[in-house]
């Protein structure tokens, strides 16, 4: 029987339920079938008017429906489709008693345009408009719904009430590494003995106006348009940047000891985890990728496996000129000769970006390609790039043996989370 | 050998204010209950504005300053207070292992670019398509990192070089009381050795004022006592930095660091606030978890905010502790959201190191003279969380 403590004497920490949204689907199965088909979630925007836009395409999740649209609405719905799925699959608890934490990687909350507009009328200022004039709306008590909505703990707020998880739920952000650091809190809690189990849910929804706009003004998105299915094409040649796209990942982490005791179907391990920032600059990685090498090693050691023990990698991938080519690099790095034997991967090439979500996302999807053998494609790979030397499993899905992956999240801001995931030791 | 249980120091505090900045400011303005308040940028709302503050100083490049917003000057500067305080700016090994919670809202709005925007656009034949040109052209790029979250931790980590590891919390006053609690549980836990751990908040913001405004929390009108506003309940927005080092004791001994205090324990709640009775009964659960037996020294510095329900609990509950004189520092500091709890950590830290409270301000407040050894530290959000910390001299005994 394996041990319920690792080399450490730390609690090994399995993976019980575990729940997905994006662009292709509600819920693993479908996701899954899309994702080995090499299926694009890629799509012209159709939420707002996209005229005069560089970027004119993103991953909506537009199958769900959510009235008003907010990016918090939409976040917390996802976030709650995701978490149910999670949550059901485990079997942990009873209806509205989840036995632990919760950590929620969610975006930054703000008004948006739609509710400026409507204080602004509401404010009745005829030729200026200027802030004093919405704070005089605000405070009329007619949008007294609009503080919690807007609040940053408002998403965090309803998911714990419903799934009545125990103590204050704790909203973070680390940008596009959010969604493995929530894992990483909840991993950490559990090891501490604080706690035998966490929900560890991300989420996103932020495909509106402005940040759109924003992440272009930054020169970070595909400008691709058309087909959009082919514009996020990781490590290609010709990637152009990265796609926005919205979705939601949950995963139910419990104790080895406690999972088995109550007779629980393990779907994996995390095995390990490692972080290291940045301090080299706010959008940039540092250009000798120690921070980067740095983050996978950590992760290895935090697992107590080497290199050559990692069978694949679900590459953070997001198809910009930069990531993709510093990813390879670190990799590289720290796997050495044993670098060029391991299928790499982009699911981003299908699911987009989806930022705060990613990481949770992709951890999902590294744990069904453990438990199905087979590999999710890098779809769009169609022109190489010959400083990229990796096998990027490109374009069409491949069946491997494999026992352990490593998942990388990177973020603005020096984020750098590496996740080491296993199946469940015989 | 069993190893001793691991226990926490406070060795470095960084807190700027509208008290000023530092230690002896902070000391000062509480000794003499100074009181600094806006009333006329955003009337009728009062707010603390930040003391001018030279940001050269721990920001040294001008570079870094112009990608920042207020906000993450104001935490940027205090988490260089925090390191020069405990020893360790500069010191790059040590630095490169530093772990980093912070807590954080989000960035300040283009008032201007806002204001423009709203005023034309019921006047565009085409508005979407108006409102995408004039982002397109006016929203400065740089501004979209001030906005985001995590960059505060992102330009802690590119001016002083804390990278060992870099979490944001969210989520108003809870993002504090959490940083706090996981900052602790790690090192306790043998996670980490020494972490930085604080947040930012700028009150000067016409849209953070807005945004309290919808659900009626601004403190407005005849500036009161926190405790004394249940005519006019509400709280003064407040800009305002606080970072501190917490080590393990062993790490802190090994490189000669001088403690502040000790912090002790921190937990957070989350009550029904639909039920009414609940924001009482979640302190005391927090209290049994948190406080053991206080002894004659011992004193409470409240994060009372001012707001109704919120405060009127709290002081019911804290009425059920008669022996305990408390301060509520928000009359003189303000409330800053996020940061709140580190804020009030630090306060407590302070006063427990000169062994002495400072003066009551109101009539809730009753002078104590005897020396302070412990402190109780309460952080009731105005909407969600509770939490409290317990933080105690260096030389009591350790907590079990």
């Amino acid at each position: 029987m394996a041990s319920i403590r690792d080399k450490s004497g730390r609690p090994v920490v399995v993976v019980t339920g575990m729940g997905v949204v994006t662009s292709l689907a509600a819920g693993k199965d479908d996701n899954w079938k899309k994702l080995t088909a090499g299926e694009s979630g890629i799509r012209s925007i159709t939420r707002f008017d996209t005229t005069g836009l560089k970027t004119r395409i993103a991953g909506t999740v537009d199958f769900v429906p959510v009235d008003p649209l907010t990016s918090p609405a939409l976040a917390g719905r996802l976030a709650d489709m995701a978490a149910e799925e999670a949550v059901a699959q485990s079997g942990i608890g009873s209806k509205g008693r989840f036995p632990g934490p919760l950590f929620l990687a969610v975006a930054p909350v703000e008004v948006e345009w739609p509710q400026r507009q409507e204080l602004a009328k509401a404010s009745g200022a005829n030729d200026q408009v200027a802030y004093a004039d919405l704070i005089r709306a605000a405070s009329s008590g007619k949008f007294r719904h609009y503080h919690e909505r807007f609040m940053f703990s408002s998403v965090s707020d309803t998911l714990a009430q419903k799934y009545g998880t125990e103590g204050a739920p704790i909203s973070l952000s680390t940008a596009c590494a959010s969604g493995a650091s929530s894992i990483q809190l909840g991993f950490e809690a559990i090891r501490r003995g604080e706690t035998n189990a966490a929900l560890c849910v991300a989420t996103d929804g932020s495909v509106n106006v402005e940040s759109l706009i924003r992440f272009s003004l930054l020169s970070a998105l595909s400008i691709s348009n058309d087909p959009p299915q082919g514009a996020s094409k990781p490590f290609s040649k010709n990637r152009d940047g990265f796609v926005m796209a919205e979705g939601a990942g949950a995963l139910v982490l419990e104790s080895y000891e406690a999972a088995k005791a109550r007779g629980a179907n393990i779907l994996g391990v995390m095995a390990g985890i490692g972080e290291l920032a940045d301090s080299f600059h706010r959008t940039r990685s540092s250009p000798d990728g120690k921070p980067i090498v740095g983050c996978m090693r950590r992760a290895l050691d935090d697992a107590g496996v080497t290199p050559e023990d990692i069978d694949y990698i679900n590459a953070h991938g997001t198809s910009t000129p930069e990531n993709d080519k510093m990813e390879c690099q670190c990799v590289i790095t720290v796997f050495g000769e044993h670098a060029k034997k391991i299928p790499i991967s982009s699911t981003k090439s299908m699911i987009g970006h989806t930022l705060s979500a990613a990481g949770a996302i992709e951890a999902v999807v590294t744990l069904m390609t453990l438990e199905h053998q087979r590999i999710p494609p890098t779809i769009n790979y169609n022109v190489p790039d010959p400083g990229i030397t990796l096998d990027v499993v490109p374009n069409v899905a491949r069946d491997a043996k494999m026992e352990r992956a490593i998942s990388n999240s990177f973020g603005f801001g020096g984020q750098n989370v590496s996740l080491v995931l296993a199946r469940e030791p015989a | 050998m069993a190893e001793l249980p691991r226990e926490a120091w406070i060795t470095g505090i960084g807190i700027v204010s509208c008290l000023g900045e530092g230690l002896e400011a902070h000391w000062a303005g509480f000794a003499e209950s100074k009181r600094v308040i806006d009333t006329e940028t955003y009337a009728p709302y009062i707010v603390h504005p930040l003391a001018p503050i030279d940001f050269d100083k721990q920001i040294p490049k001008k570079g870094d300053q112009r990608q920042m917003e207020p906000w993450q000057r104001i935490g940027t500067y205090a988490a260089g207070l925090a390191l020069d305080s405990a020893g360790v700016k500069g010191n790059k090994e040590l630095l490169g292992r530093m772990d980093m919670i912070v807590a954080a809202g989000g960035g300040e709005r283009d008032e201007a670019v806002d204001s423009a925007i709203l005023t034309a656009l019921p006047k565009a034949e085409r508005p979407d398509i108006f409102l995408n040109e004039r982002l397109m052209n006016d929203l400065r790029p740089t501004l979209f990192l001030a906005q985001l979250s995590n960059l505060l931790a992102g330009n802690v980590s590119i001016v002083h070089g804390v990278t060992g590891s870099s979490r944001t919390f969210m989520g108003e006053e809870s993002a504090g009381a959490d940083a706090v609690r996981i900052a602790l549980a790690r090192i306790k836990a043998g996670q980490s050795e020494i972490a930085l751990v604080g947040g930012s908040y700028n009150g000067q913001r016409s849209d953070v004022v807005m945004l309290f405004e919808f659900g009626g929390y601004c403190l407005k009108g005849e500036f009161k006592p926190v405790w004394e506003r249940a005519a006019q309940p509400g709280f003064a927005i407040a800009s305002l930095g606080a970072f501190l080092v917490v080590e393990n004791r062993a790490h802190a001994e090994a490189r000669g660091a001088t403690p502040i205090a000790r912090l002790s324990a921190v937990a957070s709640g989350y009550s029904d606030r639909g039920q009414p009775g609940a924001i009482k009964d979640e302190l005391g659960r927090l209290w049994a978890k948190v406080v053991g037996t206080l002894g004659p020294g011992a004193a409470v510095i409240s994060g009372a905010t001012g707001v109704a329900t919120a405060t009127a609990e709290e002081r019911d509950f804290l009425a059920s502790h008669p022996e305990l004189p408390v301060r509520a520092t928000g009359t003189l500091v303000g409330h800053g959201v996020e940061p709140q709890m580190v804020m009030n950590v630090a306060l407590a830290a302070l006063a427990v190191s000169r062994g002495k409270l400072f003066p009551p301000n109101g009539a809730f407040e009753r002078p104590m003279d005897g020396p302070l050894t412990q402190a109780v530290v309460t952080g009731v959000g105005h909407w969600r969380g509770e939490g409290l910390g317990l933080v105690e001299a260096v030389g009591r005994d350790a907590p079990g």
